[in-house]
């Protein structure tokens, strides 16, 4: 086990904390900058979408897993970073400025939904913003003049600095890079007063307001923040599909990315890099399981929706805090041994609470 | 001109006038006590001055500003901060992270600074930080530190929900009953902990009690309360020998 002794405020604030982290986080940045040279360009593109997906994760997360607010339209941020994206680069702005682009429009759509939708908490917020991403979506395949409708939209090819993007490789690095800084930015927020009062707001609305913090203006930040994130990974999620059309962006997505989070872990920026690893190499998993498993099953239609939907009941019922909360009782075992119990991690029970008062 | 006054103050809820026509006025500085049965109004009381509710009538001075219409994060900064009776803590945040949540009115910079965690941000995080081990070292509550507040024990929480409102540096502090439900030594170390607050900070401090014994120990003046309206204000002896006062926990004959 190890014991920090420290000496100084900063430790408390600094990203990484002490050695094993600059470790273990150094060494894992050399494993993925070395990918693209041990993995054939099928396992390349995968990874790129995991760390697409991860990206959009980060967005989510900063919302439902530390702001509270559940959100299930998601896809729509996702659609519209990617139809802006396009669009611009189609129109001749250079790659980075749409880029840009793309996260700020998602983000004023998302602080206008967020603004809306203020009165509204829990179910009610995820029925809104469900219909908030079909709305979007209909609007897209209505508006023929602009987005091409059902016809589709090509994406044009990316270049940065006049090289253009085309080989996997170079792909993978740029998502690797923007995915580090969007990290970075988001454990940012989270270290300052700007996260704390998110959180705040996670755990008691009542009590954020009377040490002074403003619900309207947290939730709309919280609700810009997440969609101006999942709007960059909509941009380059565009990128890898090569040619968008609404039904790239139906409401499956909006459920696989809060999949993505739950399974992942609420609450902890790491859940969301193992949620994303979960959901984009689980089809690879099944495709291999299926050439081994008996035809009746391997051929059962709606066997990968089935599969998605068990375990995401499982993890709730078994698991509420994901692989992340897992993973730190796994942890806790080997540096308690041989003293663990099973009931250092039994849920505390919980006083009672003052009744919403509004 | 008094501190925090209190004028005529009503809310009804339905039928119910749960706060009906409540005047008083407490001083700069004092230990100041509301007192009365279940449901005589005094939690009310406490949301109206504190912005969470808005009354139908009357209003609510504070040092010398009309605060009756603030929302509650506007109140906070000026200097008015309130526990809660039945605890409103951040649950899956350490007492660490609470305490500091407490310094948000405190906070200069921006959430585009946040963003990318300027130098200047760091060093006003260090700043927080510094104000928040004061706290800690106030309330001892240093074993506590990084504990999550779903993992503390409820005499614990109590404290640390006092600390977290003093880390707004309040000016008034408002206790909803901050010795229900601890045992005796913990209410013992509650009623010097409000002493401190009091004498050694500077905080005027109004508290709804039903402990008398920390009633008479600490409060300068008691108002008592019931059915939402003022039945007796005095020195915590006088009230509590107020024959309005004996009916309205006992019942009249």
């Amino acid at each position: 086990m190890r014991f920090l002794f420290k000496t100084h405020y900063n430790q408390d604030i600094d990203h990484l904390k002490h050695g094993g982290d600059r470790f273990w986080y150094g060494l894992l940045l050399v494993l993925v900058a070395a990918a693209p040279a041990a993995l054939d360009t099928f396992y390349l593109g995968e990874l790129n979408l995991v760390m697409i997906y991860a990206i959009a994760g980060v967005g989510l997360m900063l919302l439902v897993g530390y702001t509270g607010q559940v959100s299930l339209g998601h896809a729509a941020f996702l659609a519209i970073g990617a139809y802006t994206h396009s669009l611009l680069l189609g129109a001749g702005v250079p790659f980075l400025f749409s880029l840009v682009a793309a996260v700020l429009v998602s983000a004023l759509v998302g602080a206008g939904v967020g603004w809306i939708a203020l009165r509204m908490t829990g179910i009610y917020l995820a029925i809104a913003t469900l219909a908030f991403a079909m709305l979007t979506e209909q609007t897209i395949s209505r508006a023929e003049w602009l987005t091409g409708g059902f016809r589709g939209l090509a994406v044009p090819q990316p270049s940065l600095f006049g090289m253009p993007l085309t080989e996997g490789w170079q792909r993978y690095y740029l998502t690797l890079a923007l995915l580090v800084v969007t990290l970075l930015l988001a454990l940012n927020i989270l270290r300052s007063s700007t996260g704390r009062a998110m959180v705040a707001i996670r755990d008691s609305e009542i009590s954020a307001e009377s040490v002074g913090i403003n619900l309207a203006v947290y939730k709309t930040l919280a609700f810009a923040l997440s969609a101006g994130i999942t709007g960059l990974a909509g941009a380059l999620f565009a990128h890898r599909l090569g040619y968008l059309s609404p039904d790239a962006f139906t409401f499956l997505i909006s459920l696989q990315l809060l999949l993505m989070v739950v399974v992942g872990g609420v609450g902890s920026m790491r859940g969301v890099i193992y949620g994303a690893l979960f959901i984009g190499f689980l089809p690879q998993l099944l495709a291999i399981a299926r050439d081994t498993l008996p035809p009746q099953i391997a051929q059962a239609p709606g066997l990968e929706p089935g599969i998605f939907g068990l375990i995401l009941v499982l993890v709730i019922l078994f698991e509420p805090q994901g692989i992340f909360g897992r993973w730190l009782k796994i942890k806790s075992y080997f540096q308690l041994f041989p003293l663990y119990r099973r009931a250092t991690h039994r849920r505390q029970k919980t006083y009672l609470r003052t009744e919403r008062l509004r | 001109m008094s501190y925090l006054a209190v004028t005529d103050l009503s809310i009804s809820f339905g039928g119910i006038r749960a706060v009906d026509d409540v005047s008083f006025e407490v001083e700069e500085g004092e230990v100041f006590a509301i007192i009365g049965p279940n449901g005589a109004g005094k939690t009310t009381l406490f949301n109206l001055v504190s912005g969470i509710y808005f009354p139908d009538g009357g209003s609510v001075r504070f040092a010398g500003r009309d605060i009756t219409s603030l929302p509650a994060h506007r109140i906070a900064p000026l200097g008015l901060a309130r526990t809660f009776q039945n605890i409103e803590l951040f649950e899956h945040a350490t007492v660490l992270q609470n305490l500091l949540i407490g310094r948000h009115v405190h906070r200069r910079s921006t959430a585009l600074s946040h963003l990318l965690f300027l130098p200047a941000v760091r060093r006003e995080e260090l700043e927080h930080r510094r104000r928040v081990e004061d706290v800690i070292d106030l309330l001892e509550l240093a074993h506590y530190r990084e504990q999550r507040i779903a993992n503390l024990p409820y005499g614990v929480r109590k404290v640390v929900e006092v600390g977290r409102a003093l880390c707004l540096e309040p000016k008034l502090l408002l206790l909803d009953e901050p010795t229900s439900g601890l045992n005796p030594e913990e209410s013992e170390d509650m009623g010097f902990w409000i002493e401190d607050i009091n004498r050694d900070l500077g905080v005027t401090v109004v508290m709804v009690a039903h402990d008398m014994g920390l009633v008479s120990r600490v409060a300068g003046r008691v108002l008592a309360l019931n059915e939402g309206r003022v039945i007796a204000e005095g020195s915590p002896a006088d009230v509590q020998k107020n024959p309005a006062v004996v009916d309205a926990y006992l019942g009249a004959d």
